[in-house]
């Protein structure tokens, strides 16, 4: 592994002991009544991720956030290439996604349940809206940022379209698209679970919005704890891929 | 305007044209989507009426003191993080992580924390925001061009001298970008918070409209909401783009 | 006046290599050097020889492992003593201000009365011949222009001694030749005493009275070469056969040194 990326783990590695420390200073501070002890969330998620109730809400979410990630992935990688090469189609387009990308999405989610309704479909579709934004935005940058002298290389060498987009322009928009990617996974994740929060009848979304519902804590703080893990892992996972793509280059 | 800008406009109409339509000749189930033209009508009469200006200035007044803070604690921290090299690698993994924790998910702690008021909706606003705010400073920090810190330090200029007179022009087009986002991040926070558990605001008028099928209400509440982040986006965006042009790089 | 204008004893930089690993670096020196009051002297050296870290050195950026740098009697520690101005090899003009405020911003960090800092940016623009690009943004001027922006805004300040450091690095050769016409006739107008770095030999011998040749890593001055150009001098000297006498000589002194710094870059891994 490289330096950088043994020292990213490291980094990790301190954040990780910062937020604990916090969070059982912060425990002692509250207590009981709103807030549990790292140790015993630990426990209890042990006891609790092995119960069917929790399998079935994983999978429904898991089910919910793979596909709004391909959604997410695959159209928004075809929009970012095609605005990317299109100068004048971008220009058309462009501000469109941008405006979507900076508006409270939130406000839309009432929309997608009255077109979708209640179900997988409608969170899906929220999911998804978050994700093909920045996938779509960071690849249409990368793939205009190709350096012109590349692209003259390849006309010069004789290269079709498909060749120069396969060999030259996605090698060398790639860390960009990538780091695109990284965020589209985040927000997909993020807009899966706030769908299935604000208006759903499965998933750990709903789990959780049940549990404030319901003042379970140890649900609330266990769903937290789990949730902030994987987006953290995963995060990190992507962000080291993304470094030695970047380092090749 | 621009040919481009010109399509995108006709677009635009286009697209609310045909849902005019698809509306009228009932394609589209009103009970799923209003006509634009009704909306429109709606909100005007919304507006008149005033019986939704409290859930507006709640909603709206919150997410402006939690815009304000987010860009103005994020903007410090940012100067302050981008001095410390040690505590900002430590942190680089949550700024690149972020996004994908579900803030909303502390919103029962910060509720016993701060209490029942808007202090809690406004904390997950500026929770959002902040963030945002502090990557953005960074990243325009890091651009700062090495001479002009040199010619900083050849003047004799003290840190906030420094801040103040060099860095912070320097990077502001950055800083603005981080405030865009800061826009919507705090309307999201506060909106999201409302929809969650509160008793007023225009997150649960929505969500309140939303269940007893008013759409003559919710549409015109997600319009109001959409066009003011839009126009504040847009004025911060002119105000970026005047920098920029500026400097020479638009 | 018999005491030199700056004067470096025994100058001597080391780095110590930021992973703490491996033998420091030594990169510059020791270096003994006295400027004349009013004369104008340049610096050449292959790349990497530190003529960036004695500029450095010389305003305060850094202070030398060893050895003292005193300039008009007292030594400099730490910061930039008032009286030295420097133009730095990138354009360091800020894209935020006007030509005028980019000029007048260091002259309003002084006590001085507004009046008379406004006289002075009157003064350099017209010096600089950018009276009518007072009130535009850096951005819409050329390369060469944005640094008259920089050498203006040092100028105003009066500085009794001048550093450049590569100043004319970034543009073409037609415009150098040009702007060297320009620090010249400065100079003998303000009177200040000039010290400019550079890694174009021509330059150096069109320029300056005294030149000083540095050598490959650890930077050293092996040789001083006196030009004795007359004062009103101007880029048409490039036409005499002193000049290439002069260049040539430079050459002569630095051939090896350059090979010596590209060497050392090949056998790099």
């Amino acid at each position: 592994m490289s330096g950088s990326g043994r020292r990213l783990i490291e980094n990790m590695g301190w954040l990780t002991l910062a937020i604990l420390v916090i969070w059982q200073g912060l425990y002692v501070v509250i207590g009981d009544i709103a807030l549990r002890s790292p140790m015993a969330t630990l426990k209890f998620t042990a006891s609790f991720v092995t119960t069917a109730q929790f399998v079935t809400h994983l999978t429904e979410t898991g089910k919910a956030f793979l596909m709004a990630l391909t959604i997410a992935v695959v159209s928004g990688l075809a929009i970012g290439f095609w605005l990317g090469i299109k100068r004048f189609a971008s220009d058309v387009f462009e501000p469109f996604l941008i405006a979507v990308y900076s508006v409270p999405k939130i406000t839309l989610y009432p929309i997608l349940l009255l077109i979708f309704g209640l179900g997988l479909s409608a969170k899906v579709a929220f999911g998804a809206i978050h994700g093909i934004v920045p996938i779509a935005l960071f690849t249409l940058n990368a793939v205009r940022n190709v350096k012109p002298v590349l692209l003259k290389t390849a006309r010069v060498m004789g290269l079709s379209t498909t060749a120069t987009i396969q060999q030259v322009i996605f090698p060398s928009a790639l860390p960009e698209i990538f780091a695109g990617l990284r965020i589209g996974f985040s927000l997909t994740l993020i807009g899966t679970l706030l769908g299935e929060m604000f208006a759903s009848q499965r998933g750990l979304g709903f789990l959780l919005m049940n549990a404030i519902g319901l003042h379970n804590v140890d649900v609330i703080v266990m769903l937290t704890f789990l949730l902030t893990g994987f987006a953290g892992i995963a995060g990190i996972a992507l962000l080291l891929i993304n470094r030695r793509i970047t380092a090749q280059i | 305007m621009t040919k481009a800008g010109l399509i995108r406009l006709a677009l635009i109409a286009a697209l609310l044209g045909m849902l005019e339509v698809m509306v009228r000749i009932g394609r589209i189930d009103p009970l799923t989507m209003q006509a634009p033209h009704k909306m429109v009508i709606d909100l005007y009469s919304m507006l008149a009426s005033g019986k939704l200006n409290k859930a507006i200035a709640k909603t709206m007044g919150n997410a402006a003191i939690a815009f304000m803070i987010a860009v103005s604690m994020g903007v410090i921290s940012g100067l302050l993080i981008h001095r410390l090299r040690r505590l900002r690698e430590t942190l680089d993994p949550l700024f690149a992580t972020y996004y994908a924790i579900p803030v909303f998910a502390f919103y029962p702690l910060l509720i016993l924390l701060l209490g029942l008021g808007d202090a809690p909706q406004i904390f997950i606003g500026v929770m959002l925001g902040f963030v945002a705010v502090v990557v953005n400073t960074l990243n325009g920090l890091d651009r700062v061009p090495r001479v002009l810190l040199k010619t900083a330090r050849v003047n004799g200029m003290n840190p906030f001298e420094t801040a103040l007179k060099i860095t912070l022009p320097s990077a502001a087009p950055y800083i603005l970008t981080g405030a865009k986002f800061a826009v919507a991040y705090s309307l999201i926070g506060v909106i999201g918070a409302e929809f969650i558990m509160s008793t007023g605001g225009m997150g649960y008028e929505i969500s309140f409209a939303y269940n007893n099928f008013d759409n003559a209400t919710m549409y015109p509440l997600i319009i109001l909401i959409l066009t003011a982040s839009i126009t504040i986006n847009m004025l911060i965006s002119r105000w970026e783009k005047s920098l920029l042009k500026r400097r020479g790089l638009q | 006046m018999t005491q030199p204008h700056i004067r470096l004893t025994d100058v001597e930089m080391t780095f110590s290599r930021p992973d703490g690993a491996g033998e420091d670096i030594h990169a510059l020196g020791p270096i003994q050097l006295d400027l004349r009051h009013g004369e104008f002297f340049a610096v050449v050296g292959p790349s990497g020889c530190g003529k960036s870290t004695l500029l450095e050195l010389m305003i305060g950026l850094s202070t030398p492992t060893k050895g003292s740098i005193t300039f008009e009697g007292k030594p400099i520690n730490g910061s930039c003593p008032d009286g030295i101005g420097v133009v730095f090899q990138e354009d360091a003009s800020f894209a935020w201000l006007t030509v005028r405020d980019n000029i007048a911003f260091g002259l309003r960090r002084m006590a001085l009365d507004r009046r008379e800092q406004d006289e002075r940016v009157e003064k350099a623009l017209a010096m600089m011949g950018l009276g009518e690009f007072a009130d535009v943004y850096p951005s819409q001027l050329s390369g060469g222009m944005r640094q008259r922006v920089c050498i203006a805004r040092t100028l105003v300040t009066e500085p009794r001694l001048i550093l450049l450091d590569e100043p004319f690095g970034a543009l073409d050769q037609q415009t150098r030749l040009l702007m060297g016409d320009e620090i010249l006739s400065l100079w003998r107008k303000t009177g200040a005493t000039i010290f400019l770095i550079t890694h174009a030999l021509d330059e150096a011998a069109m320029l300056a009275d005294r030149i000083g040749v540095m050598s490959s890593r650890p930077g050293q001055l092996i040789d001083i070469v006196e030009t004795n150009w007359p004062r009103d001098r101007d880029s048409r000297i490039v036409e005499e056969d002193a000049f290439g006498a002069v260049t040539a000589r430079l050459w002569r002194s630095l051939r090896v040194e350059s090979m010596k710094a590209i060497g050392k870059k090949d056998a790099r891994p």
